[in-house]
């Protein structure tokens, strides 16, 4: 392994390069598509069970099929990477809109109502309050879709724009461990560290939190 | 783009290989099989540390992880070492079922009320007894929930079975990608998603008669 790396340098990092952003590049248009949505869901009470129902429709959705058919209603080209960016949004978008509408409803009605007696307005209270007590929820939310996301990536190599997944169809085709291992590996790894980061984040941003 | 493919009646006869109906037939047969082994392997497990409590770390973890395999990677991997074939394919999918299972199991078995398991046992209840009549009832809804999340998940993931030249409804995928057949395509992701959701509601059901009605069903999805 240690050989096909120091051979395959360029190959591997460029590999990597693509995976990173074209996994959390979704993470973050993701996120922010969802919580206007999220919102809706806990404003409007009728819209949340749709909205559920929805989402988990939309997650059955193979990510094979997705990537294969967005060019069809977007006119991009198949080897596009914009495919693989605008799958994984509408994935992130399907977990994290309930997430977020879940982790608002969870937030203690006492809390909302004595910031309403404060003298917050809606929005300001929404921002000041509420996404604040509801962020372990969907920092939680967040990072599943993260790690989901990463390990989505790869199968975009089976229509030529995966980053890591690359290594898998190149060893597949080669009848080769090394680079599919190399692939496994770094996408893991990959993974954690991505997963690790939202955790100390959310340690900062949340300190009340902590157990 | 179009439905002409999906809707095309020579693609649903029965007794063609390759039409839709022996597509979605070894589709659930491949979901079936994964859920089946992934379960036996990962329920017992989640009720050992539930029960015990002794390595929580591993049960709570395990979703993590599994989430991070790259499931493509993994079928890969297994091919490149086993060959072609179904062991591979059924390798890749269970492993993806093992996480959410044990997850919840785990998760089920820690939310109990922790007096009724002392009420059982003070009843003279053997250990076996506290398990079977009292715990796996009572985590079955959040059991039951992380079920759910792993048949969704294989359903739409055994369409990567057809990248190593396997059947299922991932054949309309990819042989309509090579050939450029879109709508072949859109039936394949069509009836993938019909049948996700068709397991989805069938599973609601048998959540709906294999809880016991004394407990309130939790509604608030996979945990």
């Amino acid at each position: 392994m240690i050989t096909y790396l120091s051979n395959n340098t360029d190959v591997v990092l460029a590999a990597l390069r693509q995976h990173i952003v074209l996994a959390l590049l979704p993470v973050l248009i993701g996120f922010v598509v969802a919580l206007p949505i999220g919102y809706l869901g806990v404003r409007f009470p009728r819209v949340y069970h749709p909205l559920v129902n929805i989402c988990g429709v939309l997650y059955s959705i193979p990510s094979l099929a997705l990537f294969v058919f967005l060019p069809v209603i977007l006119g991009t080209k198949i080897l596009s990477p914009l495919n693989i960016v605008v799958a994984l949004s509408i994935y992130t978008v399907a977990l994290l809109a309930r997430t977020v509408a879940d982790g608002l409803r969870s937030v203690d009605e006492l809390v909302t109502q004595s910031a309403t007696a404060m003298g917050y307005r809606r929005f300001r209270r929404l921002v000041d309050v509420e996404l604040p007590v509801a962020l372990p929820v969907i920092l939680a939310g967040l990072r599943a879709a993260t790690v989901a996301n990463i390990s989505l990536v790869s199968v975009g190599a089976l229509i030529g724009v995966g980053g890591l997944g690359q290594l898998f169809t190149r060893g597949f085709q080669l009848f080769y461990l090394e680079p599919i291992l190399v692939g496994i590996i770094l996408s893991i790894a990959l993974a954690a560290v991505a997963d690790l980061a939202i955790v100390l984040v959310q340690r900062l941003i949340t300190p009340w939190s902590r157990v | 783009m179009n439905l002409s493919y999906l809707f095309d009646a020579a693609h649903w006869d029965p007794t063609l290989s390759g039409g839709i109906p022996q597509l979605i037939l070894s589709h659930l047969g491949y979901v079936a099989l994964a859920l089946l082994i992934g379960t036996v392997i990962a329920l017992p497990a989640g009720l050992y540390i539930g029960h015990t409590g002794r390595g929580s770390f591993l049960a709570i973890n395990a979703g993590n992880a599994g989430r991070s395999l790259p499931t493509l990677g993994l079928l890969m991997l297994m091919v490149t070492l086993l060959g072609l074939g179904l062991t591979p394919v059924l390798i890749a999918l269970s492993v993806l079922v093992i996480p959410p299972v044990l997850t919840s199991a785990y998760a089920g078995m820690r939310s109990l009320d922790q007096r009724v398991v002392d009420a059982a046992r003070g009843m003279g209840m053997r250990p076996w007894q506290v398990l079977t009549r009292v715990e796996l009832p009572m985590a079955l809804p959040v059991l039951m929930s992380g079920f759910r999340s792993a048949a969704l998940q294989v359903v739409a993931t055994a369409t990567v079975a057809a990248a190593v030249g396997l059947s299922g409804l991932g054949r309309l995928l990819i042989d309509g990608l090579a050939v450029n057949d879109y709508s072949r395509v859109l039936a394949g992701a069509i009836v993938v998603a019909v049948l996700a959701v068709g397991l989805d509601l069938l599973l609601a059901l048998v959540q709906r008669w294999v809880v016991s009605p004394g407990l309130n069903p939790s509604p608030k999805g996979p945990s």
